[in-house]
Order: structure tokens, then sequence, then C-alpha cells
């Protein structure tokens, strides 16, 4: 059985300017220690379908349609109730370091202790000398421990957090540009910490960025993003070494490579599609220097070009 | 919070206090009338009795020195001579004073409590009819003049059904048999202008408990105390609200200072022998030493709210250190 299967997910927010389908008709699986990376510009949908996983859509945000089963069981279908005996012992997030991910009021240690206190039978005794075990196992000082989050710098606060995301041991753990406002080499830190961890507790893993090279060191699959839809999906070295969708080829293409020669980047060229009132056919084709008659007027399927790896593109086989 | 921030803010405060002294003291000095002929009040005076006085009360002494004469004896607890009431200053404002903050705070706790429960309420159903009802009565009572319903409380709670008193802070001509007695007249006498200040002041509380809440919900550390599997009550008590009320604390200091010298219209209509009214009556006097009296300790409660306000807001928010 699959650790998490998502299964034709639409998510739609009901704004007054209508009905935004952030995420329309979304699939993919996820096997136990398994990792995939969600990449795609900006408003893509990729923060809407990690939220959705977790049932934690603001109040405007609905799941409109399809299946969340995760271990088999139908998350959507879940009473609140239910849900939060669930929430973080079976998956847990985390955020990008500069947004407010953790209260500023109250203290880390503090913070981490409550989940742990309200998922297990814990003395606050108890409770403490896992934070410092936690503390350990992300090496931060634990002379820290009873800091605010203000007192941590940015790479700390992301350890911090980490360590918050594995206090209850999740299954599945979901980061949403876990490392976007840090610099270089801390970034690298994160992840290799993250990586580590991951193998270690065998934890299956969702990991949100813009940056694809992120994706290739650190995922075993990859679905790029756009429009609310997955434009390609598959495992990383087939999606990164072959893409198939246009969309997927101007997004590796926008990425400068250090070692190639000095070449301007090429940036795509138009504006994401609007998702009130998205374009008819396929939602790239305006943006498309591939697009001919049929990309405007009909909508493409999946098309599989190797193994596991998918592309929704009326021509994805001839680019393969 | 640390000593040092205590210090800083404590100097912060005193120096304040003296930038205020010094408007208040010239401020006096430019107003238009004559001390002199105030304080003798005879048109027909002749010059050497205007010298005499002039030398008595050291107005041929340049400015500075006066100012420093006012200074010292502000010290000892001098603040002049009332020309209206012929007593000293402070013993005119000092039952006046009093008389105030019970008003005032009475119908600050009223209004911080219900205030941030209309608040919290509203917010956390926001766009149900609840949070369309308390929006509603938040800005009704906010726009509503207080001298007016101030006279609808008394023609309904005491003319109508009887149950308040309408003037005064106590029983005039009673004498209480022992200190309950004494409280438990005050409070029927406190009662409805103490509701009628909480009523006007309310309105605001909530609706900036209602947006500061509003705010705090929608940022991650909310998402993630709910990702954490908290119930919803958990992660509005112990997540939400103790972030949203911090811009709340120094609308109430900034509140407070201002219901000192603002609760004017209230003391008026219920009679309540308080500052604001004693101000008025001071003006038409044109009492001048009590004016100067009431400005500074008007200021000087500002000051005092807004300085427990910093130290409220070092105690609660761990980020402030500067
Ligand atoms: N609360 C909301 N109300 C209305 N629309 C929303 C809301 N949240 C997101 N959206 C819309 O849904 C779409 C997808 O947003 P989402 O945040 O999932 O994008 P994203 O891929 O995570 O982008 P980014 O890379 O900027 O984080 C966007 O068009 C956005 O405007
Ligand atoms: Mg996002």
């Amino acid at each position: 059985m699959k650790l998490l299967e998502v299964r034709n997910l639409k998510t739609y927010f009901d704004t007054r300017e209508g009905v935004v389908r952030a995420v329309d008709d979304v699939s993919f699986s996820l096997e136990k220690g398994e990792a995939i990376g969600l990449v795609g510009e900006s408003g893509c949908g990729k923060t809407t379908t990690a939220l959705s996983v977790l049932q934690l859509l603001p109040k405007e945000g609905r799941i409109a349609g399809g299946e969340i089963l995760l271990n088999g069981e139908d998350f959507a279908a879940k009473s609140e109730e239910e849900l939060r005996k669930h929430r973080w012992r079976d998956v847990s997030i985390v955020f990008q370091g500069a947004m407010n991910a953790l209260n500023p009021v109250m203290k880390v240690s503090r913070q981490i202790a409550e989940a742990l206190l309200l998922h297990e039978e814990l003395t606050e005794e108890e409770a403490r000398r896992r934070v410092l075990a936690l503390f350990d196992l992300v090496e931060i000082s634990s002379s820290l421990v009873d800091c605010y989050p203000h007192e941590f710098s940015g790479g700390m606060r992301q350890r911090a957090m980490i360590a918050m995301a594995l206090a209850c041991g999740p299954k599945l753990i979901v980061g949403d540009e876990p490392t976007t406002a840090l610099d270089v080499m801390v970034q690298a830190q994160i992840l290799a910490l993250l990586g580590k961890l991951r193998r270690e507790f065998g934890m299956a893993m969702i990991l949100i960025t813009h940056d694809l090279s992120i994706v290739g060191a650190n995922c075993d699959q990859v679905a790029v993003m756009y429009g609310g839809k997955v434009a390609e999906i598959g495992p990383v070295g087939k999606v990164l070494r072959n893409p198939c969708h246009p969309y997927t080829q101007r997004l590796l293409k926008a990425f400068p490579d250090i070692r190639g020669e000095r070449e301007m980047v090429q940036s795509i060229p138009g504006f994401p599609p609007n998702l009130v009132t998205p374009p008819p056919g396929c939602r790239f084709s305006p943006r498309c220097d591939a697009a001919r008659e049929i990309c405007f007027s009909r909508e493409p399927a999946m098309r599989c070009v190797e193994p596991g790896h998918e592309a929704a593109c009326h021509f994805a086989e001839e680019r393969s | 919070m640390n000593s040092e921030y205590l210090l800083r803010k404590i100097f912060h405060s005193a120096i304040t206090l003296f930038i205020v002294l010094i408007i208040n003291y010239f401020l006096f000095r430019i107003m238009p009338g004559d001390p002199v002929s105030m304080i003798m009040r005879n048109p027909n005076a002749n010059p050497s009795m205007l010298a005499q006085v002039k030398s008595l009360y050291g107005f041929d002494k340049p400015q500075l020195v006066q100012f420093a004469v006012y200074l010292r004896e502000l010290v000892k607890g001098n603040f002049g001579m009332s020309f209206f009431y012929r007593q000293p200053v402070i013993d005119v404002i000092g039952s006046r004073l009093f008389a105030t903050l019970v008003l005032a705070f009475a119908a600050e706790i009223v209004a911080i409590f219900l205030g941030i429960l209309l608040g919290k309420i509203a917010a956390v159903r926001r766009g149900e009819p609840v949070d369309a009802a308390i929006l509603g009565f938040s800005l009704v009572t906010y726009a509503m003049p207080t001298f007016w319903l101030g006279i609808v409380f008394i023609a309904f709670f005491c003319v109508h059904l009887g149950l308040f008193p309408t003037v005064g802070m106590y029983t005039s001509g009673v004498t209480f048999a022992g200190f309950a007695d004494k409280a438990v007249d005050l409070a029927k006498h406190l009662f409805l202008p103490a509701v009628t200040l909480a009523v006007v002041i309310v309105g605001g509380y909530s609706m900036i408990m209602r947006s500061s809440l509003l705010d705090v919900l929608s940022e991650d550390y909310i998402t993630t105390a709910r990702a954490k599997g908290l119930s919803r009550r958990d992660v509005i008590n112990r997540h939400a609200v103790p972030n949203a009320r911090l811009p709340i604390i120094t609308i109430i200091a900034i509140n407070l200072g201002f219901m000192i010298a603002g609760a004017l219209q209230v003391e008026t209509v219920f009679s309540w022998p308080g500052i604001g009214r004693l101000m008025y009556e001071a003006l038409k006097a044109r009492d001048y030493p009590l004016l100067q009296g009431i400005f500074l300790i008007v200021s000087f409660c500002v000051i005092l709210a807004n300085f427990a306000a910093d130290i409220m807001y070092g105690y609660l928010d761990p980020r402030i250190r500067y």
C-alpha cells in the first residue's frame, strides 16, 4: 500500500472575483520513505496542494473533488476531531523560514513540547528531555532551549522548525520552501540534515521549491505544476534529463548553469493563467512557442512517455 | 524584560514630564489676562498697590527665576492657590481626581473585558451574523454621543425604572454607618456613569481586537499550531490571543489618559464631581493656577498610563529589548 495517494484533487477558493481553481485535477503518490518535489512558478498551486493534503486550508478554501489517501485512509472524509489525532503524528510541515512559522511570543522549547504533550502521554519533565534530544538531533545547542524565536538566526529557526516537525515521528513531512530565505551554505546544511534524518527515520517528504537543482539533489520524484495542474511528473532523473512538456523545458532553461557559458537567463514571457477563468485548451498554450491549433481548444490528457514518466502535452511523445 | 529597559522607560517618562512642565508653565504666561489683576479683582487698584502685589508674588523677578521657584514649589507639593476656591490647588484637585479615577477605572475594566471578548468572538466567527452584529454594535456605540447616551440611561434607569440615583458620587446629607455602606452607595452612583463611559469606548476596543486577531489568524504560526493538532480553542487562546492583545495595550493606555480629561460629558450629565468638570469650571472662572494644576496632573496621568503600557508590553512581548 502506498503511503500517500492523491487522486484527482481539486481545491477551490471562493473569492469575490469568483471561484479560484487553485488545484485542478492533481494526482500523485508517494511510497513510504520516498520524496517528491513540487515545482512551478509562483501561484501555480503548490502550497494549496500541500495544505489540502494536511487539511489545513483557510476558511475560503475547499476540497471540491478527488481523494487524499494516507495509509489507505481517506483524510478528506475525516471529521476535525479525528483529524486532530492524526495531525503531526502522521504528517507535519515545515514552512519557509522567513515567515513567522514559529509563534514569536512563545519559547521555542515550549512550542515543541506542546506538540509532544498533545500526542503522547508524557510528563513535563519527559517532554523537556525529548525536546533537548531533538535539539541535539538537529544540531542546535541545548543552551538555546529557553530562547524565543527572535533570538535564533534564520538557519537555527529552520532547524528548530525541523526539530518540531520530527517531534512525533511522522510518516510524512511537508517542506514548503523550507530553505528559500536562507543563504546557500545554510540551505545546503539544512537540506543535508533533512535528508539524513529522513533516511534515518524512513520518512516520506513533499518538498516544495522553486529551485530545480534542489529537487534534483533531494527528491526521488518531481511534479512540475502549471496553473493548478500537473504539467509533468516522473522520477527526477528522467524528468530533468528528458523533459517532455514545453513548460518543463522552459523552466529548466530558466536556470543558469554555472559551468556553462555565460548567457542571459531565459525567462518565460507572459503571465501564469488566471485561475478563475483559465484559458481553454492547454493552460500553457498562450505562452507556449510550440503551440499548435489543437492546444488552444482541447485540454491535453496525461501521456506516458516512458515508464513512470508522464506529461500533459498533446505532443509529449514527439519530444521524448 | 530587563532592568535596563525599565530604567530607560523611566528616564523617557521623566523627560516627557519635564517637557510638559515647561510647556505648561510658559503656556500660562502667554495666555491673555494679567495675574495681578486676577488676584486683586479690583479695577480701581492704584499703581503702588499693584507694584506691591507684584513683588509679593515675585512677578518682578526674571521669568527663569520664576520658573525655578515654580519647580521648587512643585517638588514640595505646592501647586499654588486657586483664585476661585481660595484653597491650595492640590487640595481642590485631590478629591476630584479620585472621583475621576474611580469612574475611569471602572469603565475601563468593563470595556477592556467586554471589548476583548466581543472582538474575539467577531474574529473567530468572521463573516457570520454574530460578527456583523458585533461590528454593528461597536460602530453604533462608538459613534454615539456620550451625553446623549447618558441622558437616555438616566431617563430609562433612573426616572422610568427608578433603579439608580441620578446625581453625584454619594447620597448627599447621609452619614454612613461604615465603610461597607459607603461602598454600596458609591457603587449605586457609579454604575450608570461607568456603564455609559464603558459603552462609548468598548466599540473601539472590540474593533481593534477583531482586526488584530484577524491579522494574527492569517499568520503562519497559526497554521503551524493547527497542523500540530491543537483544538480550535487552544489555537485561539494559546497562540492567537497572546499576539493579538499587544496592539490593544497601546490603545488602552492612550485611552486611559484621555479619559481622565475626557470624562467631562459623563461627569456633567451625571453631576459626577470629577476632574473633567473641575477643568470646565476652572476655565469658566479663568482660574489659571487651578487650570495649570489640572493640566499637569492630567499630563502626569497620561505619561503614567503610557509608562505602564510600555512595561506591560515588555512583559508580554519577548521581542522588546531596546
Ligand atoms: N486564501 C486564498 N484565497 C484566495 N485565493 C488563494 C488563496 N490562497 C491561494 N490562492 C490562490 O491560489 C493559487 C495558488 O496559490 P498557492 O499559494 O498554492 O501557490 P504557490 O504555488 O504555493 O505559489 P508560491 O510559489 O508563490 O508560494 C494562486 O492563484 C492564489 O492566488
Ligand atoms: Mg507557496
